[in-house]
Order: structure tokens, then C-alpha cells, then sequence
């Protein structure tokens, strides 16, 4: 059975384009590209290229993009280049929601000696930029905001963010990667000096990624090696994952338009089945600004893992916050961040779409869920008791 | 994605005796909405004392479910004090096994028909008794000692994944392992051998010059023996330890374990300024 794939922010399927440009870089042209005979010479050029559309797709220039092996090491290597070019300031700014990739990250050098400042969100998981422009200090050496949030989709003002940090003479990082292709960018338009992208989250295969550095921007490198990325980054090109994320930013910028008007319709089509057919849930995250393609969803008084599982029967994917999938014990971070209650945290579902949906696959999905939940209900203590405790509150 | 085995995923998809008997003998409900799973268990008996009829309800995710159905199944037919020697580890070898991390599953269940049965025999409603090592998730200094006992828990890490003591913020872990150690030298007390203080010298002289110089010599450091009192081995780090700035953990993670485990369990590892 075809899975019907609402996980695309966990990650994607690469695009068939991208799959069949990259595969002859394995067999044909394996060459080096820093050798200096033309068998090498003429797969640098196809890095160049692949250079050029990353940093199309996000307003950069080409020399202004590094390319490495995920996201999580341009975010660990923007973190750490900030602390290294910095060495008389010990202060992160970060959130309470970022990615394990920033929150372990700062977690750890919380350890080594650092200061962390996290800012809270609220309700809808919307940032307190009140106490963010309060938090910045002489000290500080680097702030890191995600751009959209990869459990609600929730999109952070970072544009303004970075100018307010930009004042100050703070460097500003952004981890991009749920952002890049579902939604414009463009760097000429604001003043963020670093910026994450992850290729296997647009349709390029895993084990890529790229970190934008604004020109100008005093830098030093994560992994010590050869004169590959200008010496920004040692270690010989995963040159095939590397052209396939040059065409795959090329086609995101390409379906960007589709991505935001196809696609949000298909994910407003189904979360809008459900919230109707389905009592007692609610989305989690702000529905205004947020991105085209994630819903998330709580069930009340049911548990995320069991309605997965329960999915899973019917090939259809998605992913949950409860604290059943995450092999801890307590519900996302993100979720108890903004205060969502328990009954609601554990039962909350996480569906994100991409291009490749079909409105056949959404229509499965709104006939076969509420049949789930209900099912999964009459087995829960706590439902009807709770759903008349919360009637009678409500009413 | 959990490994679970064909019968836990067809107890999940196929849950037996959901609901709730009507005038039950015994009742209870264990576990919470906060901390992400809950039981109640209700059974009846027939004329000859044996449990006829046993339902559940679960919150909670697919292994808490298959646990709860496989409980009602194992303990129908049985007679209350045949069922009140079921434990955790029955049920989960009823499902054919349950994931580590997933344990905490199989407790529950044995928790609910603990409750019930203590219901049935008019017993007072175990309320939370004992000292509450685990603030997040509400786990008692007794259920933990209980659980490591029936378990043969060894780690912190297991009695999470068993009780869920531990996973929260993480505070515990060293009541927690206390726990462990207490429980683990329970019957063993008596067979530790006398050690004069001469011995117990000579055996620390020993296993540092034996297990644990010839690893710190290759990374070029090394380590003296000063002194001990008591407890407490004081020890000078030499060459490359003296002026490594994690020296401190490797006395601690890698001296001080290996002293414990290899001649007192209570040593501790100071490090002189010599």
C-alpha cells in the first residue's frame, strides 16, 4: 500500500528531477571536485551551480553559502563560530521551542560556562518580543531563532528580531529549515548574518545542508580540514547531495506559489474536517502566521501514540508530540512551552503536507480519522467524564 | 518506532473486555492524565469466588492498552488471591515482551489489580504512601524499592523506563539511586567481608596501581596515593592529569567508580594539592 506521507516535516521524499540529476555523480562523475584534471574540474562546476541556486532561493550571494552535512551542523556551526569570534561575550538568546539541533546545543554550553536565555511564547506559541529586546545584553554574543516552527509551524518575526539584535551589534542566526522553500526569503531584505538550511526537509536527499554567512560576518569553522568551502569547512563535497540540493531549491522556489496556495488549501481543507467532525480538539499554534503546510492537532483525553499507531493501519503517516513517541517522558517542549494542557498535550497529532499531496489522500484521511478517535475514546476513563466536566465548565 | 511483538499490536488493534463491569466487586483507576497514562480496572466474582468477568479503560499509548487488555484475560477464572500474585513481569510475558522504555505499561496494569483487589477486601484506598522521591510523576520511595525487587533493576535508567520515577526533570536521581544500592544490598550485607583498614589500604594501592595508572600513563598523566581516612582516598594527579581540566571527572568517573566497584562501595575520591 502507498503510504500516504503527512510527516514532510520529519522529512521528505526527493523529488524524481533532483533523484535522476544527482545519481550520475555517483558512477559517471565521480571525481573530486578540488582535482585539477577535467574529470574533477567539471563536477566543481556542477558545485558551483549548485552554489548559485541555494543562495537564489534565500536573496544571498553564492560565496555567502557553505555547504555541510545537516542542519543541525550549520546550526551547531553558526552557534559556535558567534562564541569563537566573540570571546569576550558568554550570552545566548534563544527560545523555549527550537529544535533539539539549537536547544541541546545550548543546553550544553550552558555547561561549559555560558549564560542561556530562553524566551518564553505564548498560548499560540507566538514569541514575547517584549522580553526578547529586554534580554539582550552587552554581553551577548549571539542570538538564535528559529524561523517557523517545525511542531506547530509557527512562524517568528526574525526579520525584526535580527534588526533589534542588529542595534546592539549582536550577531543574529536563524535556524531556517522548516522555512526555506515553504516560504519566501530573502536575505537583501533584512540584516540576519546566519541562516540553516537543511536539504532532505525540500525534497533533497538526507546528510545535506547549507549555512548562509553574510558577507562580512567574522567566522570560524566547525570542522577543521582542507581548503573545501574556502576553508569554511573542511572535508571532501558529498558532491551528488550537493547538486541534488542546488536543483531541489531551484524547484521549491519554483513551487513556492503552489506550496502556498495548493497546498494550504489541501492542509485548511483538512484541518478544518476535522475540527468540524471531530468533538473536542483544537489546533495548536497560531493559525495566522504559520506555515502553509502544518496543522497540529490535539484529541482531548486520548493518547498520540495509539492514534498513530491506529494510523499506521491505514499506511497514513504523521507524527505526534505526546510523550509515548518522543521516548521521554513528558509531552514536547514545544507544547508545554505554550502551556497546552495535559489532557491536550499527549493527544496531540502533528500532520505536515507537501506538494506531492493529493486532495484523494486529505479526503481518506478526513473519512478514517474521526472513526479512530472515537474508537480510541470509548476505551479512555476520562472521557466521558471529562468531556462533561468540560461541558459543564463551558457551559 | 517501538518493536512491539505481533501479540501486543493485536491486543492493541483488537482490545478484549473494554468497558466496565456493572456493580463491580473490585475497582480502581491508577495512573493520571498528566502523566500520559491511566487505568481503571473493575471485576466481578462468581459464587465460587472466582473473578468472572474483569473490563478496563486505558489512556494511554498502544502498549498501555495491550497491557490492560491482556491483564483482564490473565486474570479472569482465577480466584483473588491466584490473581494478587500476578506481576509486572507476567503480564509483559503474557504480550511476549513489552520495550524496555515501555515497562512503566506493564506496572500499571499490576498496580490497577493491586487497587481493585485491595477495593474488594475493603481495604483503605492506597493513597500515596511513603516519601514522594519522584515530584514529576508522583513515584513513591516503596513502589520504587518494589519495582527494582521484582525487576532486578540495576540502573536509573531502567527504573524510569519501569516506574517513570526519574523522567521528568531529573531531580531524583540520586534518591534514586540510592534506592538501587539499598535494595541491592539488601541480603548482602552480611556476606561483605571484614576489611581492616590495612586491607582495605592495600586494596586501594593495589587496584590503582593495577586498573587504573597503566590507562592514565598511556594518555601520558598518572595519579599518587596520598592518604585515607576513613572513606576518603586522597590522591594527587601527576603529568598530563595534573594540568587537564576534566581530571576532576575522570576521579570521579573513572577512580572512584572503579574503587567502589572493586573494593568498598562507599569510598570517595579527593583529590590534594600536592
Amino acid at each position: 500500500m502507498k503510504p500516504i506521507y503527512l510527516d514532510n516535516n520529519a522529512t521528505t521524499q526527493v523529488a524524481p528531477e533532483v533523484l535522476e540529476d544527482m545519481l550520475p555523480y555517483f558512477h559517471d562523475f565521480y571525481g573530486n571536485p578540488s582535482s585539477m584534471h577535467t574529470f574533477g574540474g567539471q563536477v566543481g562546476r556542477r558545485v558551483r551551480q549548485a552554489r548559485e541556486q541555494v543562495a537564489k532561493i534565500i536573496g544571498a550571494s553564492p560565496e555567502e553559502i557553505i555547504f555541510t552535512s545537516c542542519g543541525t551542523e550549520s546550526d551547531n556551526t553558526a552557534v559556535r563560530s558567534a562564541l569563537a569570534t566573540n570571546p569576550g561575550k558568554r550570552h545566548i538568546v534563544t527560545t523555549r521551542v527550537e529544535h533539539p539541533a539549537i536547544h541541546s546545543l545550548v543546553a550544553r554550553l550552558a555547561q561549559e560556562g555560558c549564560r542561556v536565555t530562553e524566551i518564553p511564547v505564548d498560548a499560540e506559541g507566538r514569541l514575547n518580543m517584549e522580553q526578547y529586546a529586554k534580554s539582550l545584553s552587552p554581553d551577548t554574543a549571539i542570538v538564535s531563532l528559529m524561523w517557523a516552527n517545525n511542531e506547530t509551524g509557527v512562524i517568528f518575526p526574525v526579520e525584526e528580531a535580527a534588526t533589534l539584535a542588529h542595534n546592539r551589534g549582536i550577531l543574529f542566526h536563524t535556524d531556517a529549515v522548516q522555512a526555506v522553500g515553504k516560504i519566501p526569503i530573502d536575505m537583501r531584505h533584512n540584516c540576519i548574518d546566519m541562516l540553516s538550511i537543511s536539504g532532505h526537509k525540500l525534497h533533497a536527499p538526507k546528510g545535506v545542508g547549507a549555512l548562509y554567512v553574510r558577507k562580512g560576518t567574522r567566522f570560524s569553522p566547525f570542522l577543521i580540514g582542507g581548503h573545501q568551502e574556502k576553508g569554511r569547512r573542511g572535508g571532501t563535497e558529498n558532491v551528488p547531495s550537493i547538486i541534488a540540493l542546488g536543483l531541489a531549491c531551484d524547484l521549491a522556489a519554483q513551487k513556492m506559489t503552489t506550496e502556498n496556495t495548493v497546498v494550504k488549501e489541501l492542509r485548511d481543507k483538512l484541518e478544518n474536517a476535522l475540527l468540524y467532525n471531530i468533538p473536542r480538539c483544537r489546533v495548536n499554534g497560531d493559525r495566522v502566521n504559520r506555515l502553509p503546510n502544518t496543522s497540529n492537532i490535539s484529541f482531548e483525553f486520548v493518547e498520540g501514540e495509539a492514534i498513530l499507531l491506529r494510523l499506521d493501519e491505514y499506511a497514513i503517516c504523521a507524527s505526534s508530540g505526546s510523550a509515548c513517541t518522543s521516548g521521554s517522558l513528558q509531552p514536547s517542549h514545544v507544547l508545554r512551552a505554550m502551556g497546552v494542557p495535559f489532557t491536550m498535550a499527549h493527544g496531540s497529532i502533528r500532520f505536515s503536507l507537501s506538494i506531492y499531496n493529493t486532495e484523494k489522500e486529505i479526503d481518506f484521511v478526513i473519512d478514517t480519522l474521526p472513526g479512530i478517535i472515537e474508537n480510541l475514546r470509548a476505551l479512555s476513563p476520562y472521557w466521558e467524564v471529562g468531556d462533561a466536566i468540560c461541558a459543564r465548565v463551558e457551559g | 518506532m517501538w518493536e512491539y511483538t505481533d501479540k501486543v499490536k493485536e491486543h492493541f488493534l483488537n482490545p478484549r473486555n473494554v468497558g466496565e463491569v456493572e456493580n463491580p466487586d473490585g475497582a480502581a483507576t491508577v495512573g493520571s492524565l498528566a502523566c500520559g497514562d491511566a487505568l481503571k480496572l473493575t471485576f466481578k466474582l462468581d459464587e465460587n469466588g472466582r473473578i468472572q468477568d474483569a473490563r478496563f479503560k486505558t489512556f494511554g499509548c498502544a502498549s498501555a492498552i495491550a497491557a490492560a487488555s491482556a491483564l483482564t484475560e490473565m486474570i479472569k477464572g482465577l480466584t483473588v488471591e491466584e490473581a494478587a500474585k500476578i506481576t509486572n513481569r507476567d503480564i509483559a510475558n503474557f504480550l511476549g515482551g513489552l520495550p524496555e522504555e515501555k515497562m512503566h505499561c506493564s506496572v500499571l496494569g499490576r498496580e490497577a489489580l493491586e487497587a481493585a483487589i485491595g477495593h474488594y477486601r475493603g481495604e483503605a484506598v492506597p493513597t500515596v504512601e511513603g516519601k514522594i522521591v519522584c515530584e514529576c510523576f508522583g513515584v513513591t520511595e516503596e513502589e520504587i524499592a518494589r519495582v527494582v525487587r521484582e525487576n532486578n533493576l540495576r540502573t536509573i535508567e531502567e527504573v524510569t523506563n519501569y516506574t517513570k520515577a526519574g523522567g521528568g526533570c531529573g531531580g531524583c536521581h540520586e534518591a534514586i539511586q540510592e534506592i538501587i544500592d539499598r535494595v541491592r544490598g539488601e541480603g548482602k550485607v552480611v556476606t561483605r567481608p571484614k576489611v581492616s583498614n590495612i586491607q582495605k589500604i592495600k586494596m586501594i594501592e593495589e587496584t590503582i596501581d593495577r586498573e587504573i595508572r597503566p590507562a592514565l600513563q598511556q594518555d601520558g598523566g598518572d595519579l599518587e596515593l596520598i592518604d585515607v581516612v576513613g572513606n576518603r582516598v586522597l590522591v594527587a594527579t601527576r603529568g598530563a592529569c595534573a594540568s587537564c581540566a576534566a581530571s576532576h571527572l575522570t576521579l570521579k568517573q573513572v577512580v572512584e567508580a572503579k574503587l567502589r566497584e572493586l573494593v568498598w562501595p562507599e569510598l570517595e575520591v579527593e583529590e590534594v594539592a600536592q
